[in-house]
């Protein structure tokens, strides 16, 4: 079971294999799910290594994805952030804030009926998009919202 | 100790709308401290488990770039009045806290 957790962190190549264990039955996702905090892809530091290690990198662009956050921002440290997904079967929820130190804020497994919605506050150092990567049905989608940060919180 | 959380769960037609307020520092690592000029360590919230009746609901991950005092809104669909939420954190120090709730 260990052993399984970490070939799923580790990415992937992995997941195809974990897909088919689950579809036979081996495994239930919520055993997966319960993993360990996966430091790799919240401790990456360029866009394209945090998309990557939430298989976000070929994302399909998507309408029936909501990010809802301010235009501008007054204050970066708090920025409420909501993402609706009206996609059907909605697994997964990924927030990524693509010119943070840290550009993967939050990953969130939605299961037994959780709808996809999440709310939520983040900090952000500047503008910058506002990035949410869905999962759905083994395929991700995306979509993103320009927020402006105001230094200084002048209220620009 | 860990401060105590705030949890309201209501029902909004079959779905429930659960709102959660920890408290928690958020410290990101980054931030010097102005007396010292040394860093002042990473302390924030890694890891929230929601449940409803005891089965998973919500299992998140979360960065340091989760604001300070951290809110979370969910909904989960097929709930009903009167069934057990709870939501629980554990921060990169080993802290942990978790708060229950029953669905109004």
């Amino acid at each position: 079971m260990n052993q399984f957790r970490r070939t799923f962190l580790k990415g992937a190549s992995a997941s195809g294999a974990i897909a088919a264990a689950i579809a036979a039955g081996l495994l239930k996702p919520g055993q997966v799910l319960a993993a360990e905090w996966n430091k790799a892809a919240f401790t990456a530091t360029k866009l394209e290594d945090a998309l990557k290690a939430v298989n976000g990198t070929n994302a399909a662009e998507s309408k029936q994805i909501i990010v809802k956050a301010p235009d501008i921002a007054e204050n970066g440290a708090v920025v409420p952030v909501e993402v609706i997904s009206n996609i059907p079967n909605t697994e997964a929820i990924d927030i990524v804030i693509e010119t943070n130190v840290n550009p993967l804020t939050a990953s969130y497994q939605l299961e037994n009926g959780a709808v996809g919605y999440i709310s939520t506050r983040v900090k952000m150092a500047k503008s910058s998009k506002v990035r949410a990567i869905v999962k759905a049905g083994g395929k991700t989608y995306t979509a993103a919202k320009e927020v402006k940060v105001t230094i200084g919180g002048c209220g620009g | 100790m860990a401060e105590p959380m705030k949890i309201r769960a209501t029902m909004e037609g079959d779905v429930a709308d659960i709102k959660v307020l920890m408290n928690h520092i958020m410290e990101t690592g980054l931030r010097k401290d102005p007396k010292t000029g040394k860093l002042i360590p990473a302390h924030f919230i890694q890891q929230v488990l929601a449940t409803l009746n005891g089965k998973t609901v919500l299992d998140s991950q979360w960065s340091q770039a989760i604001s300070k005092n951290p809110f979370l809104g969910f909904k989960v669909k097929g709930a009903k009045v009167g069934d057990k939420v709870t939501v629980s954190w554990a921060d990169n120090m080993g802290e942990k806290n978790s708060i229950e709730t029953a669905i109004k």
